[in-house]
């Protein structure tokens, strides 16, 4: 399965869903978890933070596989920290610009983005060893899987802890909401749910291709 | 170490290139929050003019030094005073909560209140922004000064849901007791500070304001 990380692949579509599902950032890899803990009690902050994560994803990923033959591999860290923090601080003035209160909600965790270990891990990993377009594709996978991961916390918590959903209200004035899935322990219980969810259906999806394969043999 | 160099002072070009091109954005996006907000703990105002109150006096700021003031004031339509808004602050739960809150000079009482910054636990501490009955609280709250002017008759303070009996008394939310207490807190200290002082200052003080012809 692990393929040799030296020779570039050749870009398919599999460079851009590998990071939605089978290599799932929050899911799979369990990469990031403190902005998903922590900035997931609505689907608009979840919307958000996911996008500009994806923003910063991408364009270092470019920008880092781009300068891959000219960084020295004795300070490649360092330049691609020093990079992914330039489009972090590019992020954290438009979403300024677009709109403060947005800018509140999502507080220190769009600083933060420096130090996600998704953006970093993309950057060694597959960047700098691949060329601008898978880079870009690979980058925007992430970023949608990462942003997916976010949005089905984000969707649950708004539901069962306020009763609406981006902002609109579902229930009318008589629910009372769960307030916990609200508060940080909803962001363990819903993440545990989704985790569990997702390992049932690949365990059972391992199961029917190992049977299968049983079979074939057997015949 | 070249590749590092260049590649900081590119980074450097870049966040100095974005702050320049967001800079009046975010300025223009700060100054509608703070408008939003003088307007909506004066509900009768429609021009706001910036005052810088300490010890020494009261001033009277440019129209787009809003970042250094620290008393709004609010005029209708017809020009006329209508109230202050001041800010105040006190810790909540997580962090410092602050307020912004209206003032009215003519009877002596809080007018509103908004929240200008808190991070309190949602669905509990942050009612205080949202729970009408907690807000009725700020619809006419005295905070009259004593004979000498020197500090409040009555302090404000929080009590108990459903406890209150006293028009300087606040109704405290159950379920978010430690941030309806830090508004209080909030409000007696900074009614405590502010209000001695402007009663000293108030002469500087604009009472009407010129009106722009046609705009009746």
């Amino acid at each position: 399965m692990v393929k040799d990380p030296r020779i570039p692949e050749s870009l398919s579509w599999d460079t851009f869903l590998r990071g939605l599902w089978k290599e799932n950032p929050v899911f799979v890899m369990l990469l990031g978890l403190c902005p998903v803990l922590a900035v997931t009690n609505t689907a608009i902050n979840a919307l958000a933070m996911g996008v500009a994560t994806t923003f910063v994803l991408i364009c270092s990923g470019i920008l880092v596989s781009s300068l891959r033959f000219l960084i020295p591999k004795q300070v490649r860290i360092a330049s691609y920290i020093i990079i992914i923090a330039t489009f972090v601080t590019i992020a954290d003035y438009a979403i300024q610009a677009i709109s403060l209160d947005l800018y509140k909600a999502l507080g220190a965790f769009i600083q933060l983005i420096v130090v996600n270990c998704i953006i970093l891990g993309r950057a060694e990993v597959y960047a700098s060893k691949n060329n601008i377009v898978n880079a870009s594709v690979n980058a925007l996978g992430m970023g949608v899987g990462f942003t997916f991961a976010l949005l089905c916390l984000g969707v649950v918590r708004e539901i069962l802890g306020n009763g609406s959903l981006f902002g609109f209200d579902l229930f009318g004035p008589g629910f009372q909401p769960w307030g916990i899935f609200a508060l940080p322990p909803g962001g363990f219980f819903v993440l545990a749910f989704w985790l569990f969810l997702f390992s049932a259906v690949q365990n059972r999806r391992q199961k029917v291709q190992h049977q299968k394969e049983t079979l074939e043999n057997a015949t | 170490m070249i590749a590092l160099a260049t590649i900081s002072i590119a980074s450097g070009l870049f966040v100095v290139l974005t702050f320049q091109l967001t800079k009046s954005r975010i300025e223009a996006n700060k100054q509608a929050a703070l408008e939003q907000a003088v307007f909506a703990v004066l509900p009768e105002a429609s021009v706001r003019k910036n005052y810088f109150l300490d010890t020494t006096g009261l001033e009277l700021l440019s129209d787009e030094s809003f970042a250094e003031a620290n008393i709004f004031a609010g005029y209708d339509a017809k020009g006329e005073l209508s109230g202050l808004a001041i800010e105040g602050s006190a810790r909540g739960y997580q962090d410092i909560v602050s307020v912004l809150y209206g003032y009215s000079l003519s009877n002596e009482s809080i007018i509103g209140i908004t929240v200008l910054q808190s991070s309190e636990t949602p669905g509990l501490g942050d009612k205080v922004e949202t729970d009408p009955d907690f807000l009725a609280n700020f619809v006419k709250l005295e905070a009259s000064l004593n004979q000498d002017r020197t500090a409040l008759e009555n302090d404000i303070v929080t009590v108990k849901n459903g406890k209150k009996t006293k028009p300087w008394e606040i109704d405290g939310i159950s379920g978010a007791t430690v941030t309806s207490k830090a508004i209080g807190t909030a409000l007696r200290e900074s009614t405590n500070q502010t209000l001695p002082l402007l009663a000293k200052h108030k002469d500087s003080l604009q009472m009407t304001i010129p009106m722009e012809k046609g705009d009746e």
